[in-house]
């Protein structure tokens, strides 16, 4: 579903990926771990389309599509979903109603008729409580004011509502309480099908004790280093990262 | 680091779809101002004799006034002989009902999409649709007489209430006020006239669209609105003009007047022909609105989505004579290209416990320029006046210019004012994330300045939130790139 080779990424001259390379099939989970600064955020920028980075090299195609190719929003109408670090506060647009904004706008880029509000509400009702997402967070301004938890959830809450092919989550798990971690690790597993796959990028093994992984990648210096199955996180939670990969590329 | 603004586009690609020319056959003035002109312009309205020498004396002022210049707005000198004062559609008579209205017409509101019918679209809403000089249909009339509403065109209501008209007409804003409302004085045209009598809450919203059609002329139309005691009424008026490489001149009068426990609400969408994106052509939308609370517990609110106009140089304001009256004002400014904007209200605070709430969003793209200017006084008289304001600008890209200018005068020590400013820029950061769910950039832009503009928005009559918001992005089209 997604290829990445040899992919090269600037920012401001300064090389951040040098030559990553990663093949994710759908219906899978893949871990990436890795290092402070090593370059995890730069390279789920690149793939949701984010300005300012300067791609130098390399390719990536998702499904038949040159993927560097598309706007953002073909990114996202091509169903790339990214669950973002630090979510944006929109000041004055209600959660909900930014839900709706972006469903439509999906729709209508799939030439697919916009979705009724009844079964709009009806299905953010359901997703929200399973989220544990009361409906004054809902009505609230997006992300205005919502705890760090808060936010996280509701990025969950988009990815299950806009039903992407690939899920990237960019530290989901952070600023996360033990229960808030359960709840959305479950909502994550419910979306597992056999027709999407995840990039879940995360610093710590105990996420992926609830979102068990298939493949496992380590990540440092702008480059994959390491990949292998779940017990890979376990290695690396016992070793660190100087232990895995020595002291140079662990910095 | 490449910004999502570094290629601020500085053209629309939308074009003003408002901007067509409806082919009628109009009555009109030879260009000129002078007496002969403005008694010509009296005698074909049929005017009584104190209205022809009101209008003359206005024309005195005017011709010994000069044009201002305190306002942060910049255009050529208006040559106001080279204007024809009157331009309307040819009728033998005023058509006595809807269904003998010029078909042209009735197909150049139906392409606004605003049809002249009591039915449908805006079936709560009662429409005076004004082409050029004159008012060519109000719907709903029947319905409201029942209730003693009186809504008809300011030429009708001259003619059928001209006791009323007599009475108020120039009691808010009187001829010699400024430059602008003493042309308007002299040459007025048409516009609406609102009577809502005593404890009657009006049922539906009244509308008036304003259309300029004619080349080589202005629109000057008057608008009076009287509440009387225990009355409540919303009135709204849109507006909307053909494109074309000259500056045509709207110079209106709005006069409001809220008695004992009276309150009127009155919202504007203006979407004038803004010019092209090099400043050519466009409406010169110079305008006096001024409302009087004049009873006790009175309560007038402006709201204002102003989005067109070469240039928009207006102050709705509020005389809080009344004890405990409310004077409140909402406006959108936006400006895009080489629009120029400078808006804002007066609240003057005469009456024990008045009380003035003003909110005012701007936003400015392009290499436009906004100002907000506003004045709150409080008078001697005004123990216990209250004032709150808050004023946001937002900027998009960086050619655009936003100015506050706040005038406070506080003459009673029991008085109370706050003033709150921000100004801030759309980020990237929003920007991405919009689009990252799929909302194109400019959607997005649209959806983040309605957000931050709701408070505003909210206050507008349904029937209108929908269009306006919509305005606002179609306002910011190519604004960033
Ligand atoms: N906009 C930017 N301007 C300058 N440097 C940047 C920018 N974005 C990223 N970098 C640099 O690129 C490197 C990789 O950053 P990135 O955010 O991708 O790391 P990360 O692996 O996500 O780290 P973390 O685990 O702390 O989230 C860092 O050295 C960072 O400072
Ligand atoms: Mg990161």
């Amino acid at each position: 579903m997604l290829t990445i080779e040899n992919l090269q990424v600037s920012v401001e001259g300064k090389p951040i990926l040098k030559g990553l390379s990663l093949t994710v099939e759908a219906g899978r989970v893949h871990a990436i771990m890795g290092p402070n600064g090593s370059g995890k955020s730069t390279l789920a920028h690149v793939l949701a389309g984010r300005e300012g980075y300067e791609v130098t090299g390399g390719n990536v195609r998702f499904g038949d599509e040159d993927l560097l190719a598309l706007e953002p929003e073909e990114r996202a109408h091509a169903g790339l979903f990214l669950a973002m670090q630090y979510p944006v506060e929109i000041p004055g647009v209600a959660n909900m109603y930014f839900l709706r904004q972006a469903i439509n706008a999906i729709c209508k880029a799939r030439g697919q008729d916009e979705i009724p509000a009844a079964e709009f509400m009806r299905k953010v009702r359901e997703q929200a409580r399973l989220l544990g997402i009361g409906e004054e967070l809902l009505k609230r301004d997006l992300n205005a004011g919502f705890s760090g938890g808060e936010k996280k959830r509701n990025e969950i809450l988009q990815m299950a509502l806009l039903e992407p092919r690939l899920c990237i989550l960019d530290e989901t798990d952070s600023g996360l309480d033990i229960d808030a971690l359960r709840t959305v690790a479950d909502g994550v597993n419910r979306l597992r099908s056999p027709e999407r796959a995840f990039l879940v990028i995360t610093h710590y093994q105990r996420l992926l004790d609830y979102i068990v992984p298939d493949v496992v990648h380590i990540m440092a210096d702008g480059r994959i280093q390491r990949t292998g199955g779940p017990e890979l996180a376990r290695e690396l939670e016992e070793r660190g990262y100087e232990g895995l990969l020595g002291t140079k590329l662990a910095a | 680091m490449a910004t999502a603004f570094d290629t601020v586009k500085d053209y629309t690609e939308a074009e003003y779809k408002y901007g067509f020319v409806t082919p009628v056959e109009e009555d009109r003035f030879p260009p000129g101002l002078n007496e002969e002109v403005v008694r010509r312009l009296s005698a074909k309205k049929e005017e009584p004799a104190w209205l022809t020498e009101w209008r003359l004396a206005a024309l005195r002022r005017f011709l010994s006034m000069e044009v201002p210049d305190w306002q942060k707005v910049r255009f050529a000198p208006i040559d106001f002989q080279a204007i024809s004062y009157y331009a309307a559609p040819r009728q033998k008579e005023r058509p006595k009902s809807l269904d003998e209205i010029d078909p042209e017409i009735r197909r150049t509101y139906d392409k606004l999409g605003i049809p002249i019918r009591e039915q449908e679209i805006l079936a709560g809403v009662a429409v005076d649709y004004v082409f050029d000089s004159v008012s060519v249909a109000t719907t709903f009339k029947r319905k409201l007489e029942q209730l003693g509403v009186i809504f008809c065109s300011m030429s009708e209501a001259v003619r059928e209430h001209p006791e009323l008209v007599r009475k108020y007409l120039g009691s808010v804003v009187p001829p010699g006020d400024n430059f602008f409302a003493a042309l308007n004085s002299a040459v007025f045209s048409d516009g609406s006239f609102v009577y809502v009598p005593k404890g009657v809450r009006c049922p539906m919203e009244l509308s008036t669209y304003f259309r300029i059609n004619a080349a080589g002329t202005g629109q000057f139309e008057r608008t009076l609105i009287i509440a009387d005691e225990g009355s409540y009424v919303s009135y709204l008026e849109g507006c909307t003009a053909p494109m074309r490489d000259e500056n045509q001149l709207h110079a209106a009068v709005v006069e409001l007047v809220a008695l004992d426990d009276a309150e009127i609400k009155y919202s504007t969408v203006q979407n004038w022909y803004p010019g092209d994106k090099e400043g050519r052509g466009g409406i010169y939308n110079f305008v006096t609105k001024r409302g009087a609370c004049r009873g006790k517990r009175s309560k007038i609110s402006w709201t204002q989505v102003e989005t067109g106009s070469a240039i928009t140089w207006k102050y709705p304001s509020c005389i809080l004579q009344g004890d405990d009256s409310v004077g409140e004002f909402y406006s959108v400014a936006v400006t895009n290209h080489r629009q120029q904007a400078d808006t804002g209200t007066k609240m003057i605070h005469i009456g024990k416990r008045t009380r003035s709430r003003i909110v005012s969003k701007g936003i400015s793209a392009g290499r436009s320029d906004n100002t907000y200017r506003g004045l709150v006084r409080i008078l001697k008289s005004a123990e216990g006046a209250r004032n709150h304001t808050q004023c946001d600008s937002m900027l998009i890209g960086d050619r655009c210019g936003a100015h506050t200018v706040p005038y406070i005068e506080v003459q009673n020590k029991t008085a109370r004012c706050e003033h709150e400013a921000t100004t801030s820029k759309i980020s990237e950061d929003q920007l991405f994330y919009c689009r990252q769910r799929g909302i194109s950039e400019e959607d997005a832009v649209a959806l983040i300045v309605n957000g931050f503009c709701r408070e505003v928005m909210n206050e507008l009559p349904m029937e209108f939130a929908v269009e306006a918001r919509k305005l606002l992005g179609i306002s910011l089209e190519g604004s960033v790139g």
